[in-house]
């Protein structure tokens, strides 16, 4: 469905069988496909721990934490089920990379969630994919069912004594789901509020059992550790970001497309080269380096390396893989009053600091833009997002404050020149009247 | 109530899946949507029997995704992206082109039932932008252009 594209600068790890009909079995197969599953089912299930924390490989869902230690929260001994959850609730804007990963490749998804049971002592998985993405919730449940019907799931896999299900999951249209405690409460059949942590899902998760719960993006690199090995893959990237990750270039760019790219590729390569540079011959103005929630960086602070630590020193996050280039005609009020509208609308409402600070976000975003604005609103936009960071049991709050934080700092001229009933000095036509309500 | 029998072995075989039943829930309301178009009470009266639950507990996870509905929507959902990948792309006048072009706005539907229009957030299409799903079909690197053809293409469908 989705056009696939190329750079010579890409390494393709997770993307390496995307075009070349591993959707089928045989081909999969084929493609040294169900070889990872095999080597684990043959080691001890430290010893897979240990390696994939030793690759650096992190969870590519936005939060970089280290995958390998994440597995090794889960105990060891459980009077409950352990389970695997992949989560393939994709939703944060600008990410289009999971997606990819179901159409092109799902066995190794399927794969992914098995070596994470074989490591932690887990004999079930589920696979929870966006509402949006029927199609894909269709491809999956086929390479499910023709991954069983070879042995390869069930009773026994592979003849090795050791049982594993894998299971489909649809979603109904939800961002806050794609948050992990919020994906729980989806799957049991309730709606998406976060739980509170501690404890945590590597010990109470899912129906109470310790769960790991991994992106899709994350779990898709598994087998590639499995058979790469540990140090090859952690020498893709800098020190302790392993590997390759999907950005999904989108915006203001002449080649706008989902490139698998070593871990530190710089910002400013990444723009100019691989996505072509700004379309039109314009200026480039901000850029959201890693899905809608991470803070904006200005065209002066694009010289980094495209890793997580790296990018928390730049002073914003490598998130979920989403680079939105904006160019110089965007008007920055209005852009942050696009993203604050799908923080108001996505917000679950069970904290009051997201609740309400998103919808007075909105309405004080909304008049400014539309040139109501007065001085003190723009101190007043700074403090009530100030007032969310930290403040919600889940990132929601933290996501729609920081990008709001970093558009008002960086461009508080763009704000200025909205007051005193200026009208907008980008456009006659304003954002109109949020519909989404 | 009678559903689909591909709908009673789906759901009889995701029942299997999960230790609770009420797990089955928020995807089988989406299939059953796609069967009667929308949750009408009925509807929400019998999913609820099955899972042990009350029409209200069902109605309360109904209000909270997005994608289910307790109104009856066109033949073709056409849902326009207007995120912020869509929106540096066109996606806000793709918005507008569509609303001119069909005479409803924002969760309107055609007076002949054929359309429903709705603004969405991110549908995970923004290396493609402008994006549209109609139903779960998606359209991208759109264009009005482009967009006309679409939505032709689906009126010629519907009128089969």
């Amino acid at each position: 469905m989705a056009d696939l594209v190329s750079h010579p600068d890409e390494v393709k790890v997770v993307s390496k069988r995307f075009g070349k009909g591993a959707t089928d079995i045989d081909r999969y197969l084929e493609l040294d496909g169900y070889k990872a599953v095999q080597k684990a089912l043959g080691m001890q299930p430290d010893a897979i721990v240990n390696l994939v924390k030793d690759s650096g490989l992190r969870g590519r869902g936005g939060a970089g934490f280290n995958t390998g230690m994440k597995w090794s929260f889960v105990p060891k001994q459980s009077a409950k089920p352990k389970y695997i959850l992949c989560n393939g609730d994709e939703s944060e804007p600008g990410t289009c990379k999971d997606r990819l990963i179901f159409e092109h490749d799902p066995h190794a998804v399927i794969e992914g969630v098995v070596i994470a049971g074989i490591a932690t002592g887990s004999h079930t998985g589920y696979i929870y994919i966006r509402g949006e993405y029927r199609y894909l919730l269709n491809i999956m449940q086929k390479a499910i069912k023709d991954a069983y019907a070879r042995g390869f799931l069930g009773k026994n896999i592979f003849g090795s004594g050791y049982d594993f299900d894998v299971y489909w999951h649809g979603g109904a249209g939800a961002y806050e789901v794609g948050e992990e405690s919020a994906l729980m409460e989806s799957l049991e059949g309730k709606r998406g509020i976060p739980r509170i942590r501690p404890p945590f899902p590597a010990v109470v998760g899912l129906w109470g059992g310790p769960t790991v719960i991994n992106n899709a993006e994350t779990l898709a690199s598994v087998p590639h550790i499995l058979l790469g090995g540990a140090e090859w893959f952690a020498k893709l990237g800098p020190p302790k970001n392993g590997g390759t990750r999907l950005f999904c270039l989108s915006g203001h760019l002449n080649r706008p497309g989902v490139y698998e790219l070593p871990m530190g590729y710089n910002l400013k390569k990444m723009i100019y080269d691989v996505g072509g540079g700004i379309a039109n011959g314009r200026a480039l103005k901000a850029v959201v380096p890693g899905g809608s929630s991470c803070p904006v960086l200005t065209a002066d602070e694009i010289d980094v390396s495209m890793d997580f630590d790296s990018m928390m020193k730049a002073g914003t996050m490598l998130g979920s893989g989403g680079v939105v280039i904006v160019d110089e005609t965007t008007c920055m009020v209005k852009f942050a009053l696009r993203i604050m509208r799908f923080y108001q609308h996505e917000s679950c409402g069970w904290c009051i600091p997201c609740r309400e600070g998103t919808d007075w976000l909105k309405k004080t975003l909304t008049r400014f833009h539309a040139g109501d604005g007065v001085q003190k609103d723009i101190d007043n936009i700074r403090y009530l997002s100030d007032n969310m960071l930290g403040r919600t049991f889940c990132p929601l709050g933290d996501a729609a404050a920081m990008p709001t934080i970093s558009i008002v700092k960086k461009f508080c001229k763009e704000f200025e020149d909205h007051l005193d009933g200026k009208p907008c000095p980008f456009e006659t036509a304003g954002v109109g009247e949020p519909v989404l309500a | 109530m009678k559903f689909s029998e591909q709908f009673e072995s789906r759901f009889s075989e995701m029942l299997t899946h999960y230790p609770t039943k009420r797990s089955v829930l928020v995807p089988t309301l989406l299939y059953v949507q796609d069967e009667f178009g929308y949750l009408n009470d009925d509807v929400i009266h019998e999913i609820a029997l099955r899972l042990d639950l009350t029409d209200l507990e069902v109605t309360n996870v109904i209000s909270y995704y997005s994608m289910l509905t307790r109104k009856p929507r066109g033949k073709f959902n056409v849902q326009v992206c207007t995120n912020i990948a869509c929106m540096l792309r066109g996606g806000e006048e793709l918005l507008d082109h569509c609303e001119k072009k069909l005479g409803i706005g924002h969760k309107g539907t055609t007076s002949d039932g054929m359309f429903s229009l709705e603004e969405v957030e991110c549908i995970g299409a923004c290396s493609w932008a402008p994006a549209v799903q109609v139903n779960y079909d998606f359209h991208e690197n759109l264009t009005a252009e482009k967009m006309d053809k679409v939505l032709d293409g689906y009126k010629t469908q519907g009128t089969q």
